[in-house]
């Protein structure tokens, strides 16, 4: 694959990616993913320290259905949706098919009352395999900035 | 002379006027009489100070203190707030010397508090300096007495309050000691903002009525065990207490597997139950503890999930929950894995904890205009004594009781 034709691709699943979440398509989310994968939230600050726990984790697309599942049947939390603003995706390896990059991203958190606020801004530290048809998520590893978590995080980032 | 109308009217605790979470003076009074009063208030865990020299920022209430192991291995702690301009001794999560410096002026502190050194204290070439009669001595910062109970740090501003273990009692420190039963090991930190008052969320952490009506991640995904004994313990002063429950062992696996077959069938099973699956560590079934401290400390263990909660009031409309999550040190790759993946349990983002962020916020616009009206907390009558049941609010009654005579109300 030629260095432009990359760049193409996994731009545009990182944007097919925050697309799906806010528009609410949260059933299309483990679709993105690989079979076993890796997807966790975490803050700078657990990560720098090489803290293992963090927001949110996953090791199978089984975890991230079932985060679906909850938010959708079980979680009781205020209605939102997110607007994520994506930076141009930065390719830091490729080895193969494996690529590893950092997109930026600032998610901006709508609730219904009508608050309109950033929520988090931080990095996706990505490795995507783009040997098949469709380019998937081996590992998103979303990196917040802050430390702190305005009164709830539902949604995915 | 003041002639306004008291603020709590009616006698007992299970009547809670709302103006306790909106009044700007009673957030003042808590400072001096809850806070900076004779109660302990959890620092930090002993495993974050654990050489001579450790210290670390942290807060009594909204007050910044530092606490530290000493060069001698003693803990000791103080006000974080420097005796020249007031500003932060230590603007830092920590650091590790004998000495801290204030980075505006470099006023130098011990580790006790004591001030060590002014620079140009004596002026420059015989011009300037501090006054002759400036003593040093005289301005130590306030100092902490620290005292730690099972890898747990607490601190307190009171001469005169009772010994830690004391403070906490016999049936809490056996609760404590249930968990903190071997060395521990930090697995990572969340700070969560909440949009209410710190009492709303204390409050919540010791509503027992509340868990399985609100949080129902478990009970749609057919994880409860219907038989789960537990109860709820309140020490003698009726400001600490502990929540538990056992998913019952004693059960015939059958009907356990004949559940799990239901959920399947509705479609309602985990598509990957490894997160919940649970290992007994503590060998005595309890699958769920919740413990609290007055006036903000949480310690809980929901499965293989342990962490502790400090409850930083931020104003008098918000509250900072600061959570850690720890292990054990002798904790294998295995196990950390699992303590991960519980921790999507707890947390800012927790399956079982969010909602607590949700309705701190309900509560808190709910009460806009509220005047007179008050909570009505009679679940399980109007005792604030242990119960065995939890469908109860004994533990909220026994905090206001705590609360009421603190204040003074």
């Amino acid at each position: 694959m030629i260095e432009a034709e990359l760049q193409f691709v996994v731009e545009r699943l990182e944007a097919r990616y925050a697309a799906a979440i806010d528009d609410d398509r949260l059933e299309e989310w483990p679709d993105f993913f690989t079979e076993p994968c890796r997807y966790q939230i975490i803050t700078r600050e657990n990560h720098d320290k090489k803290l293992p726990v963090g927001i949110f984790f996953a090791n199978s697309r089984g975890m991230l259905i079932d985060r679906v599942r909850s938010l959708r049947d079980a979680n009781i939390y205020e209605a939102q949706h997110y607007r994520h603003i994506l930076s141009p995706t930065l390719v830091l390896a490729h080895h193969g098919d494996a690529v590893e990059t950092q997109t930026n991203y600032q998610v901006i958190r709508i609730t219904a009352e009508g608050a309109t606020a950033l929520f988090s801004s931080g990095r996706y530290l990505d490795h995507i395999l783009v040997n098949g048809t469709t380019p998937l998520f081996a590992e998103k590893l979303v990196v917040c900035d802050s430390r702190r978590i305005d009164t709830l995080l539902a949604i995915p980032l | 002379m003041d002639n306004r109308p008291p603020l709590w009217p009616e006698p007992g605790f299970s009547r809670v006027p709302y103006d306790v979470y909106k009044s700007a003076e009673i957030y003042e009074a808590e400072r001096q009489r809850v806070f900076m009063g004779s109660t302990w208030s959890y620092l930090c865990l002993d495993c974050e100070i654990a050489n001579p020299g450790d210290y670390r920022a942290t807060y009594i209430g909204d007050v910044p203190v530092v606490v530290a192991r000493d060069m001698d291995g003693s803990l000791g702690g103080f006000e974080n707030r420097c005796a020249h301009r007031g500003a932060l001794i230590c603007p830092k999560e920590g650091g590790n010397g004998a000495r801290i410096s204030c980075v505006y002026h470099g006023w130098t502190y011990d580790l006790k508090g004591n001030l060590t050194a002014v620079p140009f204290q004596r002026g420059i070439a015989g011009k300037g300096g501090m006054p002759e009669d400036f003593r040093r001595e005289d301005w130590a910062r306030r100092a902490l007495r620290v005292e730690s109970f099972r890898g747990l740090v607490f601190g307190t501003f009171a001469p005169d309050a009772p010994p830690l273990e004391a403070y906490l009692g016999p049936a809490i420190a056996k609760h404590i000691a249930r968990v903190m039963r071997k060395p521990v090991k930090v697995l990572g930190y969340n700070s969560q903002i909440l949009p209410n008052n710190w009492k709303m969320y204390i409050c919540n952490v010791r509503d027992p009525y509340h868990a399985s009506l609100l949080h129902l991640f478990f009970t749609t995904f057919r994880l409860n065990r219907l038989s789960a004994e537990g109860g709820i313990l309140i020490d003698e002063s009726g400001g600490h207490h502990v929540s538990y429950s056992k998913a019952a062992t004693d059960r015939p696996s059958a009907d356990y597997d004949a559940e799990k077959m239901r959920a399947r069938q509705d479609g309602f099973a985990l598509a990957d139950p490894s997160m919940i699956e649970g290992k007994d560590e503590f060998g005595d079934g309890i699958t769920l503890q919740i413990l609290s401290v007055f006036p903000c400390f949480v310690l809980q263990q929901i499965q293989n999930c342990l962490c502790t909660r400090q409850v930083v009031p931020r104003g008098k409309d918000e509250t900072e929950l600061l959570w850690t999550y720890f292990g054990f040190e002798d904790d294998d790759e295995a196990m950390v894995l699992h303590r991960v993946k519980q921790a999507n349990l707890v947390g800012p983002g927790g399956y079982v904890s969010m909602e607590d962020g949700a309705v701190g916020s309900f509560v808190r616009r709910g009460i806009s205009g509220s005047g007179e009206d008050r909570e009505l907390l009679e679940m399980g009558g109007r005792d604030w004594r242990s119960q065995d049941t939890r469908a109860t609010e004994s533990p909220l009654r026994g905090f206001w009781k705590v609360y009421r005579e603190r204040l003074g109300l």
